[in-house]
């Protein structure tokens, strides 16, 4: 089964790679944040429920949240963003990840918007 | 929104593509395309513009005028020689802040340079507290813009020649085709740069013809307050305010010789007491330049600790923010004296977690003015 990129309402995006989501935020979220100058990610294996608070990103403006998107697990985070925050304003969609999280049930990513509801809904 | 006042230029900010917010009763542009990041650098490596006309702009005239403003400010009034102007500071009784202030000698008369949230109160202040024989008018059909950067006079003097001539904290009116153009030598960035006051019809003209230039970008308010961060200027209404003196606020450079105990025109001025006596002895608190040592940055409202498990806290960050030219967070607070030598280790809080921060000079960017 393959599924395409979900995005949250939350302007983040999930994929799936291998058994793992891959989680990042969204080109209209970095460009609305503006210059981002910091990021705080989870520990590698830290249990999560949907809607925690796991990343703080700070841009030149102000600080925000990212949650938690399902339950799960988080099992690898890109370090790389620490160090270069900017990536993240770059790359948002691609190389600036956030993590990566196991979830026992993939088929709850059918509850998020594919790509046409979330252009819809940035309006 | 609808309620909001907007500069003479409200259309250009739009057509340029800027992001408006609601600031001090107007509608501003926060940040243009550029994003503020970028527009700082070009500010520090180049010349940005800035519209800044939602200030108060004031003429005091009168007989004596200088010598009646410094009953409203510790500042040596009468020693701006014409042609000059100099920073000043109202007080109140109590010795706090009530707003600061640009104070131009026209020659003729005093200009007056007010923050917009205060523009109200200031000229009420004015108003209630100046002899009769003072005219106290509010300037409201000029804008005001602010060209600032190492190739601001490289610009600028394609329009007025004769900017080239003016140093650091000269202020003069200049004939440009028939109207007066006050141009002064200053500005909120650490760089070097002109505010220029001129009729509200002809701003948009000039600010076309500027950002036509190479050299020069608009700026918004995102990064005039990321430059005014790391010059180590006060922003009013949150590095200083009604509750903070001068000498707390560390601008008592602003109080000159001739106003302080042994000057010839020692005090008078409001809270003249408490002022007085804090610059002879020191002050219990002081503003002071921090640098977080991690990334994070702490902004306004971090509290300050003397260590990573003290209870009580020591005091507050008023400023902060990344600072794009320093490439780390810089950030401005209050500490106790004792707290505030150079390199002195803090820890901050932020989001429940104590982060390290010392004690650091101020700016974080040298001053590029031309003296």
């Amino acid at each position: 089964m393959t599924i395409d990129t979900k995005y949250t309402e939350e302007h983040e995006w999930l994929r799936v790679e291998d058994d793992l989501i891959v989680v990042g935020i969204t080109e209209h979220a970095a460009t609305q944040l503006g210059d981002i100058v910091f990021i705080e990610l989870p520990e590698e294996g830290t249990v999560v429920s949907k809607d925690d608070e796991v990343v703080v990103i700070e841009s030149v403006k102000a600080a925000s949240d990212i949650l938690a998107p399902l339950d799960g697990e988080i099992m690898e985070v890109n370090e790389v963003l620490v160090n270069e925050p900017s990536k993240i304003n770059d790359d948002p969609m691609g190389e600036a990840w956030f993590f990566k999280m196991k979830i026992e049930d993939m088929s709850a990513l059918n509850d998020y918007m594919d790509e046409a509801a979330y252009n819809k809904h940035i309006g | 929104m609808a309620d909001n006042q907007r500069t003479p230029l409200y259309d250009f900010h739009v057509a340029q593509g800027a992001k408006m917010v609601p600031f001090a009763g107007y509608d501003m542009p926060v940040q243009y395309p550029l994003g503020v990041m970028k527009e700082h650098l070009h500010t520090r490596a180049a010349a940005g513009l800035f519209d800044v006309s939602h200030m108060g702009q004031v003429i005091l005239a009168g007989p004596d005028v200088a010598e009646a403003l410094e009953a409203l400010v510790p500042v040596s009034v009468i020693g701006i020689e014409a042609g000059r102007q100099r920073y000043g500071i109202f007080t109140n009784q109590d010795g706090g802040i009530l707003d600061d202030l640009m104070i131009a000698n026209t020659g003729e008369n005093l200009f007056l340079v007010v923050n917009a949230a205060c523009k109200v109160d200031d000229i009420a202040h004015l108003r209630a507290h100046l002899p009769d024989t003072i005219t106290v008018t509010e300037i409201t059909d000029r804008a005001l813009l602010a060209l600032q950067g190492p190739s601001a006079q490289t610009a600028l003097e394609r329009i007025v020649p004769e900017v080239s001539d003016m140093r650091f904290m000269d202020s003069r009116a200049f004939d440009v085709d028939g109207s007066q153009w006050w141009i002064s030598r200053s500005g909120y960035t650490g760089e070097d740069g002109f505010e220029i006051s001129l009729p509200a019809g002809e701003a948009v003209d000039l600010a076309e013809r500027l950002v036509a230039m190479e050299e020069v970008e608009p700026i918004g308010l995102g990064a005039r307050d990321s430059l005014r961060l790391e010059a180590g200027l006060c922003l009013y209404g949150h590095d200083i305010d009604t509750t903070t003196s001068p000498v707390e606020g560390n601008i008592a450079w602003a109080i000159q010789k001739v106003r302080r105990n042994g000057g010839a025109r020692a005090g008078g001025f409001p809270g003249a007491q408490r002022i007085l006596a804090e610059l002879d002895s020191k002050p219990t608190r002081i503003r002071v330049g921090l640098l977080p040592e991690g990334r994070a940055p702490m902004r306004e409202g971090v509290v300050l600790f003397e260590s990573e498990t003290a209870q009580t806290p020591i005091g507050t960050v008023t400023s902060g923010g990344f600072g794009p030219t320093v490439g780390a967070p810089v950030a401005m607070g209050y500490v106790p004296t004792r707290f505030a030598a150079e390199g002195t280790a803090l820890w901050g809080e932020v989001r429940g977690k104590r982060l390290p921060l010392h004690v650091a000079p101020l700016p974080f960017h040298p001053a590029n003015y031309k003296r």
